[in-house]
């Protein structure tokens, strides 16, 4: 048996060791993107340090550039379609799951999550055959619809998280002073989830704005998507445009996680409260 | 607390009759756009996909006297001449894209099938009175040769194993039964394999890191437990494509990662980084790191530190206690990540695509190929039943050791 002391320095050399991994993780994780973006900066057209000068002439390009900016448009149609579906039938569906028994309520809840778990590929493909029976291949409705099967996930488990935490009662009380149900959900219900709701459509949003295999599959040339053209940067030609393009990106979806993330801390406290 | 008031609506419903019915209505019909939605939008395109790699009706549709006659030889010797008569039949009234269909299908089995089929179509007359057979033969020597008539007849059944046979390297043989195909032909066991493989390397690579990580990150002040999970999903909130764009330029030939290998004088010449399976473990970790991190945390965050402060001051060692007393404790978060990682990078297309090189794309990789460069659907489809099968096993023990886990954890 070590003494005392001797197992606490034995802690320490773990507890170290975790510590210097956890450093180089994160060196990994963050250093990459880092070193990458300032190259969007650069004044020359080469992806190498050191940049002869700085310059914004590839945000200037990549605003002026019809095909990135219709690849912008097409981004934003589509995520902002999907998510306005997803939010329309995960919270239709999240509300209703409420009603349903514990184990008749985990089988639809396995169902619509399933597409989480379900290779993308398959589900390009599976969509491809399909839409091209209905001419949908190459038109944004059919992109819009694609993704709102990858968005609706997020909001069944977002509302369905607040819901739990919504007491019936409030319903009940609010129909036995007279509200009729619509009445009862929209001024009382929706009220009380409303962060997890619009971080569930955020979600959604950030799901399709970041999907590249489906619309590889389903998109046209007009309806190509900002990752998309990423894509075909990446394996075309890599110019500091595609760098400047990756940089707009991170700053959208960085931008919404974190205020899903407030959402988020907003929606616990507001449970903490209760 | 939420189970009692939910019996209690249960109860409720089934009491109050008529307005229960009418609150089941209203509970149906908000629940009824979603399931559908997801059923014709989700299931179907995907089970129609899934059917093409054991349905291939195409013999069966565009020729179905010969079909029938082929079913109906017993596949030794000679066919009967009423196959021959079958074929002249269905040939002379079949629409020629049709016959051009069946003659791809047909190529599968016999490499110049195609040719022969389109060739005999167009070749035959109507007013001809020679006998079925011989008029073949006049068009083509190759109707002599009973292979093609043993194929026609493997082919003529409209639910086929070739598909998923080919998808595993294997085929009917001629004179009946199973075989493997010749070792130049087979691919798909390779990267079945491969696939498999560079999943499991991932895998134990993200856990191996992610576990000190998530230690250190759940055994930190609250304060600077916010801002390390940050960092973690600053990444994890990266487009997928700008984190790939982004190990493009680091690790080219002329990449960043090799100027200052270059410059710093650990290298003469630039190392091969991208474009093989180095560079695709690199990507994939970078990827995956956050899916194993978060979920390990999220159950070392809320383990108490009075079970391992009991363990030692009941004189276990420090070893001991964390295999026999943390370990446990973190195990379901470590299945579920695990799995998790596994799951999603099983099926993954574009990293290896943009990343990796000939002998790193996985199955994903050949489900898009046959369908778009080749349009082989049944192949495509066989490819893709394969991978789902990988994942609902994946998906199925998940279930089962979180069942178990929940076990451990309320005993």
């Amino acid at each position: 048996m070590s003494s005392p002391s001797a197992r606490k320095s034995k802690a320490d050399i773990w507890r170290t060791l975790a510590s210097v991994i956890t450093v180089l993780v994160f060196l990994f994780l963050l250093l990459p993107i880092a070193a990458v973006l300032p190259l969007s900066f650069s004044s020359g057209s080469f992806l190498a340090y050191p940049m002869p000068g700085l310059s914004l002439r590839w945000y200037e390009e990549l605003l002026t550039n019809y095909k990135w900016l219709l690849a912008l448009k097409n981004s934003a149609v589509v995520g902002i379609g999907a998510a306005a579906l997803s939010t329309v039938l995960g919270l239709s569906a999240a509300i209703a799951m409420r009603g349903l028994g514990p184990r008749a309520r985990s089988i639809v809840n396995g169902f619509l999550i399933a597409p989480l778990v379900m290779p993308v590929i398959i589900m390009a493909v599976g969509l491809y055959l399909f839409f091209s029976n209905l001419g949908l291949v190459g038109t944004i409705p059919g992109m819009i619809l694609a993704h709102t099967v990858i968005g609706t996930p997020y909001v069944v488990i977002s509302a369905g998280a607040a819901l739990q935490n919504f007491d019936m009662q409030l319903i009940r009380a609010a129909k036995s002073l007279g509200a009729s149900p619509w009445m009862a959900y929209r001024r009382v219900m929706l009220p009380a989830i409303r962060p997890a709701i619009v971080a569930g459509a955020l979600f959604a949003f950030v799901a399709s704005f970041d999907e590249v295999v489906i619309v590889l599959f389903l998109a046209g040339p007009g309806q190509v998507t900002l990752p998309v053209r990423l894509f075909e940067g990446i394996r075309d030609e890599l110019t500091p445009v595609v760098i400047a393009a990756a940089m707009i990106m991170i700053m959208i979806s960085v931008g919404l996680m974190t205020v899903i993330e407030l959402l988020r801390r907003k929606s616990v406290a507001r449970r903490g409260m209760e | 607390m939420a189970t009692t008031s939910i019996s209690m609506d249960g109860g409720r419903a089934g009491r109050t009759g008529f307005a229960g019915f009418g609150r089941s209505l209203t509970r149906h019909g908000l629940l009824l756009p979603c399931l559908l939605f997801m059923a014709v939008v989700f299931v179907w395109p995907i089970v129609s996909l899934l059917a093409k790699g054991v349905y291939s009706p195409e013999v069966r549709d565009t020729l179905p006297q010969t079909a029938a006659a082929v079913l109906a030889w017993d596949g030794a010797g000679d066919p009967p001449d009423i196959v021959y008569g079958a074929l002249v039949a269905d040939l002379s009234v079949a629409d020629r894209r049709d016959v051009a269909n069946v003659g791809r299908r047909l190529n599968y089995e016999i490499p110049s099938y195609r040719s022969l089929l389109v060739k005999t179509a167009s070749a035959l007359r109507k007013d001809s009175t020679e006998p079925p057979r011989q008029q073949l033969m006049a068009i083509d020597a190759k109707w002599q040769d009973r292979t093609f008539w043993t194929a026609m007849r493997r082919a003529a059944p409209a639910l086929t194993p070739y598909y998923m046979l080919k998808a595993l390297d294997l085929e009917q043989k001629d004179g009946g039964g199973i075989g493997r195909v010749a070792p130049e032909e087979a691919t798909f066991l390779d990267v079945l394999a491969r696939s498999l493989w560079i999943s499991a390397v991932v895998m134990a690579i993200c856990l191996v890191l992610a576990f000190p990580v998530a230690f250190r990150i759940s055994a930190a002040s609250p304060r600077w437990r916010g801002l390390l999970l940050l960092l973690v999903l600053l990444p994890f909130w990266t487009s997928l494509l700008v984190r790939t764009s982004a190990w493009v330029v680091l690790l080219q030939d002329n990449g960043i990662v090799n100027s200052l290998l270059l410059w710093s004088g650990i290298v003469d010449q630039p190392i091969h980084l991208i474009f093989n399976r180095i560079g695709v473990y690199i990507a994939f970790v970078h990827v995956m790191l956050p899916f194993m991190i978060l979920p390990i945390y999220s159950v070392m965050v809320g383990i108490s530190k009075d079970y391992t402060r009991a363990a030692y001051s009941l004189g276990a060692s420090g070893p001991l206690t964390f295999y026999k007393v943390y370990l446990p404790l973190v195990w379901p978060g470590i299945w579920s990540a695990c799995l998790l990682s596994y799951v999603i990078v099983v099926g993954y297309y574009i990293t290896p695509l943009l990343i990796g090189g000939s002998q790193d794309q996985m199955l994903s990789y050949f489900i898009a190929f046959y369908t778009k460069q080749t349009v082989n659907w049944g192949l495509a489809s066989a490819l893709a039943i394969l991978l789902t099968v990988c994942v609902l096993v994946l998906v199925g023990l998940y279930g089962l050791l979180g069942r178990k886990s929940q076990i451990v954890v309320k005993a």
